[in-house]
């Protein structure tokens, strides 16, 4: 921890500051470190999209960002986004349609998907499969998760 | 007539079901929704320990020496263990039943003493403050290792010239034969006999939560808390108990959300024992939590079967008889203590199964090799027998050119012939084949699908419709698990309190992994004592609270939790009666719950509100009679036994395009009739149908755990094993046929393993109807497109 680095960074709209060691992932700091346990680890290389979180507005994989590139940026977590209720109408579609079974990936998928529903496009079945097919669920066979995301962008979430 | 007192299964009768058949959402979870869970490794404890394992880089190596002193030296580091040091605090055990006669395997440590079986067999421990502190540590570890044979093909393995575990005499872990009698007969008076070797490629779980413990042991009370992420936490109750040498009360196992199970988090595993055992020997918590690169190496990994199998059939298309020979390789240990002989067991005994000829003989090997060891995964054995009993049909279909449904549809076993015994010796109560294929054909417009199929052709689309067929096992009686003498519960318990204001607290011994367990014991016990579904909360997963049971596995959930849910919700109901009875003077007769109050059974005018009949049972007993004292809790239990298993049958079909220059499949639309008896919600049967038909085309077109010829696992990470994922996902049609079992008073059958059991052989036949054409067909599971191209001889 000898070189750790002073890192200053926005999470859930909330300045923290922390000395954090270089090689730490950004996942592990927001959990461990933040306590911040929404954001699940699946695979640690960058596969399986659990960790996925917002950082200055994209998303982008926790596991394969170091916490200290996040110096300067504002981080927005699962945890952040059900707060704000921007995830409310996903997260009612997710509960209607069973979108989701044991729950570990649906965080980083919420997150995917409503990259999808902010981008304000009308996008085809295949299209939401594309979108979110950086995100493994090995529950539900992903067709709940489709149509919740479809009725979302289509009003009926 | 009260909701509570329905006659859920009697055929014809017209009643208030309550919440029985309603899709309502599960409750609770907006937890889950909002990343509030509490997976293991969200679980904070002062003192906690981490614990990273040192593990085997050959298959099979002796060690000759391990060097701690750097790894000691590193910072943070706690411990650095080795297997006599941790076998010190937990015994050896050695996974045989006594109902696999002969089934054999050596004495199993948590971790391995002296030599390595497989890569990635754990041989050292290192404890550390942190999880990168331990991995830092492992990394330090100087190991001398001595390499010896290593078995990796099963054909060698049967061969026995290099013998694993010399003290066994060879490599055969466990085999069975069966013969009805008559079957060379049948062969040789047969008209048409086809024959086919299948190859089942070995894959895994790959849950997207790994494997995961926090042992916390208390010397003050020689008492363990383990948080598990497991599927039958009494089962580990008792194992810890026992390998431990701690009284069975003082253990305590608690599993809270589990991110993924599918059979992979009900085995035992020696990294997890070594962790509980680590945890008494350092007298803090400590946790382990599989990393994806250790989950590929130490999860269990199924299937990997060889199967050759015959079939006779008459000149008009009835099948005769069945012959197989299975060759099925486990890695170098039977998993503790469910044995890996099921899947083979199971294989000989579905194989053929929707038919109704009565000539069988089967064979079948379970062999050592220096893999990883497998054992149960969802479905267990079933998509083995699945897809070469349909393999076979559909070849057999094909010589004699009969349409495929044509030909199921005249060999499948009546809908008016049970109860029936097959001839592999398994009991059908009611099953419902030719009701399912209708339904099927009908969902999925055959005939214009066919006529489609055809035109296309002409333009060279090469679409392919395949069909599968099965049987499934679920709910299983002591015949699975317990006459073999496993300490593994065949009966769960539920017990249902109501609380004074008029809620109903359920408590049941079955957990909640994911497909909605505790929903639909909410729905059963609303349903059952008359009060509303948001009135209910649900509480599994915790040995120190629940009844005794099994938990999750064999697909027996909502059959045998449901059932003791749906007694206790009753029994509870009568008792609530008494209480109003007592409190209104009237006669209980003339009683009824519904709506959250008591009611005038015959003019349902409302008589007492439950919050009120609470307030009084608790509060004011001194009100009631002096000889009365109100039960307001009760517990009630469930255990099948009328039959071995509770036999439920599906059917289902896949359409595909195949592209012959490139080998690519493109899935385009999957149907799934199944019977599952009584269905309690419908919407989370189609789900647990559409995951696990995904997980069984995961198996039939992707995943596949690829070893070297020295025993490397060549393809350990997300990166290299495939899973499927949403873009090559098709959607997928479900259809129910109810047949409730008469056996219980609910009637529902299990679920959840059906879409893996039939997928891969709906999948293998459309792409072998789609090459049909082109002179090729596929065996060897899984379908990559190198080995579509193979079979079209367009590579070598």
């Amino acid at each position: 921890m000898d070189h750790a680095v002073e890192t200053t960074l926005t999470v859930n709209g909330t300045r923290i500051t922390r000395r954090i060691a270089p090689r730490v992932h950004l996942v592990d700091f927001l959990r461990d470190e933040l306590g911040l346990t929404g954001s699940h680890i699946g695979c640690e290389h960058g596969v399986c999209g659990a960790c996925t979180v917002r950082v200055n507005g994209d998303i982008v994989r926790g596991c394969l960002m170091l916490a200290v590139q996040a110096d300067g940026c504002t981080v927005e977590t699962i945890e952040g986004l059900s707060d704000s209720k921007e995830l409310a109408p996903l997260q009612q579609a997710f509960h209607e349609h069973n979108a989701l079974q044991c729950g570990f990936c649906t965080p980083g998928m919420l997150m995917a998907a409503q990259d999808l529903v902010r981008s304000g496009t009308k996008p085809t079945r295949d299209e939401i499969r594309a979108h979110i097919s950086g995100n493994y669920c090995r529950c539900t066979g992903y067709q709940a998760i489709v149509d919740a995301i479809e009725a979302t962008i289509n009003g009926k979430g | 007539m009260g909701k509570a007192e329905l006659p859920l299964h009697a055929p014809g009768t017209k009643v208030d079901r309550g919440y029985i058949g309603e899709s309502v959402p599960r409750p609770g979870l907006q937890r889950l929704l909002q990343g509030r869970g509490a997976f293991i490794d969200d679980l904070r404890f002062p003192r906690l320990a981490h614990v990273a394992f040192f593990r085997s880089p050959y298959a099979h190596a002796l060690v000759k020496k391990l060097d701690f002193k750097a790894a000691l030296r590193a910072p943070g580091v706690i411990a650095v263990l080795d297997g006599r040091a941790v076998a010190e605090y937990c015994t050896p055990w050695v996974a045989v039943l006594a109902h696999l006669k002969g089934i054999k395997s050596p004495p199993q440590h948590a971790i391995a003493i002296e030599r390595a079986c497989w890569q990635g067999e754990a041989v050292a421990a290192v404890v550390a403050e942190s999880r990168s502190q331990a991995e830092d540590a492992v990394a330090l570890i100087e190991a001398e290792w001595k390499e010896l044979p290593v078995v990796v093909d099963m054909d060698d393995a049967l061969a026995g010239r290099n013998v694993i575990h010399p003290d066994l005499g060879d490599n055969i872990c466990f085999k069975r034969e069966h013969d009805t009698g008559g079957v060379d007969d049948a062969f040789s008076s047969a008209v048409v006999v086809v024959e086919e070797t299948f190859h089942f490629g070995r894959h895994t779980g790959v849950c997207l939560e790994g494997r995961a413990i926090l042992a916390d042991y208390n010397a003050g009370e020689h008492s363990l808390t383990v948080y598990h992420a497991t599927q039958a936490p009494h089962m580990m109750q008792d194992i810890f108990s026992r390998h431990l040498n701690i009284p069975e009360a003082n253990v305590r196992v608690i599993t809270k959300d589990v991110g993924g199970s599918f059979g992979i988090k009900v085995h035992v595993y020696p990294d997890e024992m070594a962790t509980a055992a680590i945890s008494v020997m350092l007298r803090r918590p400590v946790k382990f939590v599989a990393d994806r690169l250790e989950s590929f190496l130490s999860d269990i990994h199924a299937r990997e079967h060889k199967a050759k199998v015959r079939l006779a059939c008459s000149k008009e298309g009835d099948i005769l008889a069945f012959d197989l020979d299975d060759v099925t390789a486990i890695g170098p240990y039977s998993v503790y203590p469910r044995t890996s002989g099921i899947e083979g067991n199971q294989v000989v005994n579905l194989t053929g199964g929707p038919y109704k000829h009565q000539k069988y003989r089967a064979k079948m090997h379970v062999v050592f090799t220096n893999k990883n060891v497998t054992c149960q995964y969802r479905a267990v054995g079933h998509p083995i027998a699945v897809a070469l009993t349909e393999g076979i049909v559909d070849i057999a279909a094909q010589k004699l050119g009969m349409d495929p449904a044509e030909f199921r549809r005249r060999n499948l076993i009546a809908d008016d012939a049970y109860p029936y015994t097959f001839p592999s010796g398994i009991k059908f109560e009611k099953l419902s084949h030719h009701k399912t294929l209708d339904l099927l054909l009908q969902k999925m417009d055959y005939k214009a699908l066919r006529a489609e199929q055809a035109e296309l052709r002409k333009q060279k689309i090469y679409r392919g419709i395949g069909l599968a067929s099965m049987i499934e096992v679920t709910n299983p009686s002591p015949a699975f698990y317990g006459v073999g003498g496993a300490r593994i519960s065949a009966q769960d318990g539920a017990t249902l309190r109501l609380e004074p204001t008029g809620m109903l607290t359920v408590m049941c011994s079955v957990t909640e992994q994911g497909q909605g367990t505790e929903a639909i014991f909410a729905q059963i016990a609303a349903s059952a004592v008359g009060v509303s579904l948001a009135k209910v909360k649900v509480i599994t997963g915790d040995t120190g609270i629940t009844p005794y049971g099994g938990g999750t596995w064999a697909s027996r959930g909502a059959g045998i939790g449901g059932e003791a849910v749906l007694l206790a919700g009753r029994a509870l109901r009568s008792n609530m009666l008494d209480v109003a009875a007592a409190m209104l003077k009237m006669d209980k007769a003339e009683l009824d719950i519904a709506g959250n109050a008591v009611v005038h059974k015959l003019t349902t005018e409302k008589k007492l509100e439950l919050a009120e009949l609470g307030r009084v049972a608790y509060f004011r007993p001194d009100t009631l009679p002096l000889d009365f004292q109100s039960e307001l809790t009760v517990t009630r239990h469930y255990t099948p036994r009328q039959y071995g298993f509770t036999f439920t049958n599906g059917i289902q079909a896949s359409l595909l395009e195949v592209d012959p220059d490139s080998g690519f499949v493109k899935l385009l639309k999957h149907w799934c009739v199944e019977d599952s008896g009584t269905v309690i919600n419908p919407m989370l049967v189609d789900e647990q149908l559409r995951g696990g038909v995904v997980q069984g085309i995961g198996a039939a077109l992707f995943e596949e755990c690829i070893y070297g010829p020295d025993g490397q696992l060549l393809n350990g990470s997300m990166a290299d094993y495939l899973v499927p994922m949403a873009g090559e996902m098709p959607d997928i049609v479900c259809a129910h046929v109810e047949t409730p079992t008469m056996q219980s008073q609910l009637g529902a059958k299990g679920v959840g393993e059906a879409g893996t059991a039939g997928a891969p052989g709906a999948i293998m036949n459309a792409i072998n109807d789609a090459l049909a054409p082109l002179g090729a067909r596929v065996t060897r599971m899984p379908f990559t497109p190198e080995r579509i191209l193979k079979a079209l001889k367009k590579v070598d």
